[in-house]
Order: structure tokens, then C-alpha cells, then sequence
């Protein structure tokens, strides 16, 4: 009944009329009021009154809720703009632009040196490639955690592998970013995840060939030859964008150090050297992973671990 | 009109739109009659939407079926009974053994997100939880090899289960990458088919890897 009408008498208005709930309760409350009131026997005509008081009051919830109701849809704008500003995926894209063909030539660059320091050389700034290399090292060092039985106390094999991958990548690569804004060399943020990131290729061949066997001396040969390859390309990139011998210097024997330490530490932090060489080669020292001998139950490695005693023999 | 002269209204609030009161809910009719009906159609509905899709991941076609009216309870209940199976493995220290039931969830969500991310950004078409839809029910593959791999397992352990597994799990992983390729590849510019499957065939290969290697106590 109240709907009709298109006068507003702001007059019966008061400050809490903004919230709808508000006006609400108070309905409830005069309702009750009133209920109390007829009960005492008021007259009928009390009854026209109070309906057109409800309508009234009808009225002015209406208009509450009315408010309400922008206010919520203002701020939902408000959010949505804010999430797709802050959550756009697209300021990433530019970064993932790449054709197969280019992915696989830049892994094959990532192990040739080059000859050229006294000229900048060019680096893509390329995240892809970067990324789905850490992703395959989780999946080499998973691998390698499992044949070695490896038991990770106060944590998980999945959040270890992939914690000390990413972490690796983005905190060495920050590390270096720092030391070359200290040392003054030429080179992005990104350029320096995609130079470290590509680097790891090496790692990867290194350590898929060394979790499936188990030659000590392998693995040596592997980590100069393959690590070392990398470990100089990236050094020679960095040169040629730096200048002064200091600064050359510190930043390229700390990376090399880094990249190397890293592919050693995930040697031997991850995986089971086998017993004999150890009791033989390393003496009393324990391995930083508490270790619990266990039945293998793949074959091949029972094999590789028996060839892999008889040279230790022979050694 | 004797109160209009009274009339203030401050600036700020816009006093327009419907000065009507609204009488009862005006629902389209659709609404109407899914609210009303009972529960056992929408479950058999929902149950039959789940099932279709399950058909298609088996025998992968050209369809859009998987595409167009995506849902996620089918991988909801494919990672959940993957995890239930992966549990109880050998444990003779308390606590590690297979991998826990979140890790296994953990692993499965994120890799479909980050896999969905990286399509995306390589230029895809695809919408969000379309590809989460699609790579979660390409799961289905390999929680049958769980299965099989459980059941060889009751019998024995030794060599020759070990190679009726990784065939088994093998023959599977592909069929999964094969699946999820067929659906997700076309949405992609065709000269970057390479760079979207690789990922998918890193995830299920870790999916893959944790069932094979999975030894019950």
C-alpha cells in the first residue's frame, strides 16, 4: 500500500537511516510497540494510522536498503578493478613470448662458453625456459630422494625438493642482482633469473645421470666437465657487462662458487652413496640427512650398486 | 502537496531507481524448478554430467563436451581417492613414509594451476578452470593404474610385479598426457604445442613416479 506513493516526507528521517538493518530492528520494535498499544484496546481507527505509519516506515527501509545496496555494488566495483589491476597475469607475458625453436637453442648456448668478453652479450629475457629447468630439477631431485630412500624428518620430500629448487633460483639470482648493482654491471633482474635459470641445465643433465649411476668418479667427471661449462658461459656473459678487474672478480668467483657448491650439495645431500664407498672413502663422517638402511626393491640399482662395489674394490 | 516545500535531500545520495516494494522473490522460472525438485535428480543429474566426462577421458575424441560445461567434481574425487590409496605406505619411522594425503593434493592443484597459468600465458584460449577441469580429470588414468598397482601388489612384491607395474604405470602416464594433449593443445597457436605439453607431461610423470614407487609396509 505504501508503494504508491511518491512523496518522500524526509521528516520522520533520522541519522541511522543509512543502514537498513538498523531501521529494521526499529520496525520490529514499533510493531511491537503498537501490538502492545492495540492490546490495551485502542480504537480502530488507531488501525489506519498505523498502517500508513508502516508505510512510512516501509518506505524509509526501502530507501535504506535502496543505499545499501549501492554502496555494495560501488565496492565490488572498487574490488574487481583492484583484482584485475594487481592480479593481471598479462604483465608476465611478455616474458613467456617463445618458440620452441628458440627454448631448445638456448639450452644448447647455455653450456658454449663464448669468446667474446670485450663486448656485451646479448641475453634473453625469457622466463619459460627458466622455469619449467627448476621444475624438471624438483622432478630429478624427487626421483633421486626416492632411489636413495632418503628420509626427511619435519618435512615433506615434495616441499624439500621444490623449496630448495625455487629457493635456489630466486635467491641466488637475487643475491648476484644485488652484488652486480654493487659492482656496476649491466644487467636486469630478469635477465639475471633467465641467465641462472638456464644455467641449471647443466645441473640437470649432471644429476639425471648421476641418480642412475652410482659412480663416485662420475659424478666428479660430470661435476667439472657439465658444471663446469655452464658455470663459465655464465661467467663470460657477466664479464663482458662488467667493467673494472675487482668488480669482474667478485662477482663471477661468487657465482662460480655458488653454482658449483650447488650442484654438490644436491649430490650428496640427496642421494645414498653407496655403503661400501662410503665406509671406505668418507671414514666416520655422517651425511647432513639422517639415513636408515632399507631394502631397495628396484633391481637395477642392486645391480649398478654391486658393479658400482667392485670398482670401489678396485679403486 | 503541503510537505514538499520541506523536502531536503542532501547531494550525495543519488535518490533514484524503484520506489517499489518488492513482492516476493522474482526468480526466473529455471531457478524455480531446479530449487524445487528433489535432491536424488540433481545428484543423478550431476552424477551423469561427471560420468559423460569420464567416458571422454577414456576415449579421448574431438569433443567439447570437457570444454564447455567444465565442473570440478570429478577431480576433486579422483585426487581424493588417489591420495586415500597412496597412504599406508612403508613407514618404519613414524613419520615419513609415502607421501601424506595434503601433499598429494597439494601437488595435483598447484601443478594444475601453474600448468594453467603457463598456457595462458604462452597464448591460450582456454579458460581458467576449463584447463583445471580438463587436467584433473586426466587423472583418471593413472588412479586406475593406482588401483592395478594396489592389487599386484596384495599378490607379491617381487621382480616380476615390480615390471607388471611399471608397464602398467607407464602405459597409463601416456594415455593421461595423450588425453589431457588432445584437449588442451588446440587452443593453442599451433607452433607452440611443444612448449604447453611439456609441463603437462613433467605433472603427470611426477603423478606417475609417486605411484609407481608407492611400496605398502
Amino acid at each position: 500500500q505504501g508503494g504508491g506513493s511518491a512523496v518522500i516526507d524526509m521528516e520522520n528521517m533520522d541519522d541511522t537511516s543509512g543502514s537498513s538493518f538498523e531501521d529494521m530492528g526499529e520496525m520490529h520494535q514499533r510493531m511491537k510497540e503498537e501490538e502492545e498499544e492495540e492490546a490495551e484496546g485502542e480504537a480502530g481507527a488507531g488501525e489506519e494510522e498505523d498502517g500508513e505509519f508502516l508505510g512510512m516506515k516501509g518506505l524509509r527501509g526501502q530507501l535504506g536498503r535502496q543505499v545499501a545496496d549501492q554502496m555494495w555494488q560501488g565496492g565490488k566495483r572498487q574490488a574487481s578493478k583492484a583484482f584485475s589491476l594487481y592480479a593481471n597475469i598479462d604483465i608476465l607475458r611478455p616474458y613467456f613470448d617463445v618458440e620452441p625453436v628458440q627454448v631448445r637453442a638456448r639450452l644448447l648456448e647455455s653450456m658454449i662458453p663464448v669468446k667474446m668478453i670485450n663486448f656485451p652479450q646479448k641475453i634473453a629475457g625469457e622466463l619459460y625456459g627458466p622455469l619449467m629447468l627448476v621444475f624438471t630439477l624438483v622432478a630429478i631431485l624427487l626421483h633421486g630422494m626416492k632411489t636413495s630412500d632418503t628420509i626427511i624428518r619435519e618435512g615433506t620430500l615434495m616441499g624439500t625438493a621444490i623449496g630448495t629448487c625455487f629457493g635456489y633460483w630466486l635467491g641466488v639470482s637475487s643475491f648476484m642482482y644485488f652484488l652486480a648493482y654493487l659492482c656496476n654491471a649491466q644487467i636486469t633482474m630478469v635477465q639475471m633469473l633467465s641467465l641462472l635459470g638456464y644455467g641449471l641445465f647443466g645441473h640437470c643433465i649432471t644429476l639425471f645421470v648421476t641418480y642412475n649411476i652410482h659412480f663416485h668418479s662420475l659424478f666428479y667427471i660430470f661435476w667439472l666437465v657439465v658444471g663446469g661449462l655452464s658455470t663459465l658461459r655464465m661467467v663470460a656473459v657477466l664479464v663482458s657487462r662488467t667493467v673494472g678487474h675487482t668488480q669482474r672478480l667478485i662477482l663471477c668467483g661468487t657465482l662460480a662458487a655458488l653454482h658449483m657448491l650447488f650442484l654438490l650439495y644436491l649430490h650428496f645431500a640427496y642421494h645414498k652413496v653407496v655403503e661400501g664407498i662410503l665406509d671406505t672413502l668418507e671414514g666416520p663422517n655422517m651425511p647432513p640427512f639422517q639415513r636408515v638402511a632399507r631394502d631397495v626393491p628396484v633391481v637395477s640399482s642392486a645391480v649398478l650398486n654391486t658393479t658400482a662395489k667392485a670398482i670401489a674394490l678396485t679403486l | 502537496f503541503p510537505g514538499l516545500a520541506d523536502v531536503s535531500i542532501s547531494q550525495d545520495i543519488p535518490v533514484e531507481g524503484e520506489i517499489t516494494v518488492p513482492v516476493g522473490s522474482h526468480s526466473p522460472d529455471e531457478d524455480y524448478s531446479t530449487l524445487d525438485e528433489p535432491v536424488k535428480d540433481t545428484i543423478m543429474r550431476d552424477l551423469k554430467a561427471v560420468g559423460k566426462k569420464f567416458v571422454h577421458v577414456m576415449y579421448p575424441r574431438k569433443s567439447s563436451a570437457l570444454l564447455r560445461d567444465w565442473d570440478l567434481w570429478g577431480p576433486l574425487v579422483l585426487c581424493v581417492s588417489l591420495a586415500l590409496m597412496l597412504q599406508g605406505g612403508s613407514a618404519d619411522s613414524k613419520d615419513d613414509g609415502g607421501p601424506q594425503f595434503a601433499e598429494v593434493f597439494v601437488i595435483i592443484w598447484f601443478g594444475a594451476v601453474v600448468i594453467t597459468l603457463n598456457s595462458k600465458l604462452l597464448g591460450g584460449t582456454i579458460s581458467f578452470f576449463q584447463s583445471l577441469c580438463v587436467l584433473g580429470y586426466c587423472v583418471l588414468p593413472l588412479t586406475v593404474a593406482m588401483l592395478v598397482c594396489r592389487l599386484v601388489l596384495l599378490v607379491g612384491a617381487g621382480t616380476i610385479s615390480f615390471i607388471i607395474r611399471l608397464i602398467v604405470v607407464v602405459a597409463m602416464f601416456g594415455w593421461s598426457t595423450l588425453a589431457s594433449t588432445a584437449f588442451l593443445a588446440d587452443s593453442q597457436p599451433p607452433n607452440r604445442k611443444a612448449l604447453v605439453v611439456y609441463p603437462i607431461f613433467l605433472f603427470y610423470f611426477v603423478i606417475s613416479w609417486m605411484i609407481l614407487t608407492f611400496t605398502p609396509q
